[in-house]
């Protein structure tokens, strides 16, 4: 509601601004509208369109079923989806226990401990050093390599500590009282109220995951093992083309266009799915690690 | 937690301390293990930078470091003597202050824009799409530009049908500035809206209608008020980016290098990778990355120093 005392807007004013909000949208929309269509396009509508497809006439979902049937496209979903679980399991176990370890001003170590986390964003290695260290210890060409260099995230970890802090503190001494042990209390107390920051933090971690490419690009040869990043690269940006399984489904194969921007619309469907239901707590989330941290 | 408790946490014996804190301990071990291994430790691995570092001299990275020859600041110099490393310390400088000018308002006037929308249906649904691209991958946001804007792409191919010569933007290291800034903004504005949203919701309701009452206009009241209210994210989101000056959105160059040229898209990252990577000269590489590390540390610390002079409570407080 408009409070009493503020100005009515002037039709010019309100136009300007639904322009511009319509503008932005748009500028966002349309790439992916195109990418979505032009997958779903058949060869007779691309080449009628001259190459990408803006108006959809028909559905055609050969090219999905060209990426999904086996090859390389298949198999970099696969591992990225592996990678994604994995990592954001990984994660989550390491950065949650850690934020609630280190909520408790006064407990053992606190004061050093927390200076060691907090150093890191100050104090980086640079990528030299990191890559002598990550193929030193042998993950070169191991999926862990995605995982375990980037597997704790400090400023997620201050958004999750800061959010522990937060909570009322009666409620854990009481539990204590009770006698219940720290991981118990971690465990069914505290994260129970914190669905919230865990969902926000998870999705973070997760979309870093779905995303990792420089790292493969760093430490992943082998292309049985590339995430799907790393494919979409090499057959998008460098116009390589990727094996597919095509012969098998013995009719023509769809259109190279259609294919390509199938892969595209499977890179970002995982997202968005997933987002807009993280979406709402977005502000609480990262506002907490603002301000606190 | 107040500091009466906290004292008395810390004024009880270690060994009865430890008997209560171990399980926290243990809980914060593996996060603290996984830091001193992939941050801490190659952190100290920059010393390759003053050896003649040689991934041969070993059967292991270790060896190799305790068997590398130590050769001072040479790699320093070699550094300082490459032309190459001075356009990419210049394109990375050019382009951070294109962005600081170009970029960082376009969130707090788009904040400033939602805000005043009084839909909440409308402003939620503008957020949720606006916010989106912020969690594409670079490799995805640059597929999206070759798609719209590159030689095979959906304005190149509507221009032609129109029988006009379309314009080289994705290879054209001319408007390379622009196109990378472009990027950005299609990436993130939306994102960095969020922070300043917040900050808006914080302010005085109360304050706004005092300043209508004394006969202040909108546009006075968001100069008076509004932006008043907001300096504090400002003046903190503006010392994080020039702590970080020394870093652009790496991978976006990396994928862009070849398409446009060295001389344009060579950033300090990209020159890292490239002249230590790919080449195996580690020494050399380190001695780039230490570099920009060590400008980086000093351009935080000198920022947060300077908001603290303005009266600001910077990015951690004077104590």
């Amino acid at each position: 509601m408009r409070p009493v005392w503020e100005e009515k807007p002037g039709v010019a004013g309100q136009v300007a601004k639904g322009t511009v909000l319509t503008a932005v949208v748009l500028v966002v929309v349309v790439p992916l509208w195109v990418a979505l269509v032009t997958s779903l396009s058949s060869r007779a509508t691309i080449n009628a369109a001259g190459g990408l497809v803006v108006v959809p006439r028909g559905i055609d979902v050969s090219a999905y079923r060209i990426i999904f049937s086996g090859g390389q496209i298949s198999q970099a979903l696969w591992i990225s989806t592996l990678v994604t679980v994995v990592g954001t399991l990984v994660s989550l176990l390491v950065t949650i226990p850690a934020a609630y370890g280190l909520s408790r001003p006064g407990s053992v170590g606190h004061r050093g401990l927390l200076f060691f986390f907090l150093l890191t964003f100050l104090v980086y290695p640079g990528l030299v050093p990191s890559y002598l260290v990550v193929t030193g210890v042998g993950l070169k060409d191991s999926l862990w390599a995605l995982i375990l260099p980037s597997a704790i995230n400090v400023f997620n970890f201050v958004v999750v500590r800061a959010f522990f802090q937060g909570l009322p503190s009666e409620l854990l001494d009481s539990a204590r009282v009770d006698g219940a042990g720290e991981f118990r209390i971690l465990w069914r107390i505290v994260l129970p109220l914190s669905k919230a920051v865990v969902a926000v933090v998870g999705l973070f971690y997760a979309v870093g995951y779905w995303n990792v490419w420089f790292s493969a690009l760093l430490y992943i040869d082998d292309n049985e093992k590339f995430p799907i990043q790393r494919v979409l690269q090499t057959f998008i940006l460098a116009g390589q083309t990727p094996q597919t399984s095509g012969t098998a489904v013995g009719t023509a194969l769809p259109p190279t266009l259609a294919i390509k921007m199938a892969v595209v619309v499977v890179t970002v469907a995982p997202i968005a799915a997933v987002y807009p239901f993280v979406q709402r707590h977005f502000t609480r989330g990262v506002i907490l690690g603002a301000v606190k941290g | 937690m107040t500091r009466v408790a906290v004292e008395r946490r810390r004024r009880a014996p270690l060994r009865a301390r430890l008997r209560r804190d171990w399980p926290l301990l243990v809980m914060v071990l593996p996060g603290a293990l996984l830091l001193l291994v992939f941050h801490y430790v190659p952190t100290l691995g920059n010393i390759v930078a003053f050896q003649d570092y040689n991934p041969y001299l070993g059967d292991s990275a270790l060896q190799a470091l305790v068997n590398s020859p130590f050769i001072g600041l040479d790699n320093f110099r070699a550094l300082f003597a490459t032309p190459a490393f001075w356009d990419a310390l210049w394109n990375t400088l050019s382009i951070t202050a294109f962005q600081l000018v170009f970029f960082f308002p376009l969130p707090i006037a788009l904040a400033l824009l939602l805000d005043s929308v009084l839909s909440r249906r409308v402003r939620t649904v503008v957020q949720t799409i606006v916010y989106l691209p912020h969690f594409f991958s670079w490799v995805l946001v640059v597929t999206f530009f070759v798609q719209m804007l590159g030689g095979a792409g959906l304005l190149a191919q509507e221009l032609r049908q129109a029988g006009v010569n379309p314009p080289e933007i994705m290879t054209n290291p001319d408007t390379f500035l622009l196109l990378v800034t472009a990027e950005v903004v299609w990436k993130d504005v939306g994102w960095g809206t969020i922070v300043f949203l917040a900050a808006l919701s914080t302010i005085d309701r109360h304050l706004y209608e005092a300043a209508a009452a004394d006969g202040a206009g909108r546009w006075r009241r968001l100069w008076h008020v509004t932006l008043p209210g907001l300096r504090p994210v400002i003046v903190l989101l503006l010392i994080l980016r020039l702590g970080d000056a020394l870093s652009v959105g790496f991978e976006q160059f990396l994928l862009q290098r070849e398409a446009v040229g060295r001389q344009a898209a060579e950033v300090l990252d990209t020159f890292v990778y490239y002249h230590a990577i790919t080449t195996g000269d580690y020494g050399f590489g380190a001695a780039a990355g230490l570099f920009k590390a060590a400008v980086g540390l000093v351009l935080i610390l000198l920022a947060n120093k300077v908001a603290h002079l303005f009266g600001e409570r910077g990015v951690y407080a004077r104590s």
